[in-house]
């Protein structure tokens, strides 16, 4: 009789125990950054991210700005909702992207049903990119060391969100309060992005 | 460092861009009618402008859309930027959009 080799107990705790995040094995070093000491970093994993896509003006874009429950950004770095629920944030005149909770699927349900047949896209993306918070006084002076988007308040503030660069990662950018940040690299992307934050950071942790 | 007008995003670095070549190059309406000699005037051949020039452009790190551009290939000055489909603008509109 062949003995199977898999851990029974890991087996049966289902997919949830088994996922991994694209930065666990960065976690502690991760957690080595302080507030304290002007910038903290950590991942914020397993969000649900939905594609949307739907011309402006269209039924589509309706069905889905309804769909949503916050409807949808009309213009470049806006974003739609809150960052402690639901929020869409703008990446083309007809492109968003939806994150959410963890526990977020039946949003996807909905989503697909308001789109029905009408020409768009609702697309699962959650696993495409990770969130990667940057916090504290000194977040800002640390992106403005790898982005080439002008970061300061006259131009930038709280609840707006762009795609840009960091350093030469493409990444989605979104602030998402006076001192916070959050960086969305995909995930092939995020072990360097990680490390490039890391190292980025330690001019404050001397 | 240029800054370049998306017509979507507004003024962006332009390292989050990629230029695409001449624009108003239509595809040959009946592409198997042509000689090998037409086909590779259309494929390879763009014209050398010095002064403004029509081209394309790619905001490939932003929303990710082409957008047309008149520019000055003496000065690198963008005289104007305008989305696909729409009219070409005129030099005289051009120095008055500023873009």
């Amino acid at each position: 009789m062949a003995e199977t080799t898999a851990d029974p107990i890991r087996f049966s705790a289902g997919p949830a125990q088994l996922r991994r995040s694209p930065l666990e094995h960065l976690a502690p070093a991760l957690a080595t950054t302080e507030h304290s000491l002007g910038v903290a970093l950590r991942e914020i994993p397993f969000t649900i991210q939905i594609g949307l896509r739907a011309a402006p003006g269209s039924a589509a874009h309706e069905a889905l700005a309804e769909a949503t429950g916050v409807g949808l950004p009309m213009r470049t770095s806006e974003v739609a909702g809150d960052p402690g629920s639901v929020a869409v944030l703008w990446l083309g005149p007809d492109e968003f992207l939806l994150i959410g909770p963890e526990d977020g699927q039946p949003l996807l349900k909905d989503l697909r049903r308001g789109l029905g047949d009408l020409p768009g896209q609702v697309v699962d993306l959650s696993a495409n990119r990770t969130i990667i918070a940057v916090e504290g006084e000194q977040a800002r002076d640390l992106l403005e060391k790898g982005v080439p988007v002008d970061l300061h308040p006259r131009s930038f503030g709280p609840g707006q969100a762009v795609t840009t660069l960091l350093g030469p990662v493409p990444v989605l950018l979104w602030q998402t309060g006076e001192q916070s940040y959050r960086v969305l690299p995909r995930a092939s992307f995020a072990d360097y992005t990680a490390r490039w934050l890391l190292d980025a950071a330690r001019e404050h942790h001397r | 460092m240029m800054l370049i007008h998306c017509p979507y995003c507004g003024p962006r670095n332009e390292t989050e861009f990629h230029y695409g070549g001449q624009a108003h190059v239509p595809y040959p309406h009946d592409p198997e009618a042509l000689s090998d000699a037409e086909w590779a005037q259309f494929l390879f051949y763009r014209e050398n402008t010095k002064g403004l020039f029509r081209e394309r452009w790619v905001h490939s790190v932003g929303c990710r859309k082409w957008f047309n551009a008149l520019r000055d290939t003496v000065t690198y000055e963008f005289k104007a930027v305008y989305p696909i489909g729409a009219a070409i603008p005129t030099p005289e509109q051009a120095e008055g959009a500023g873009a």
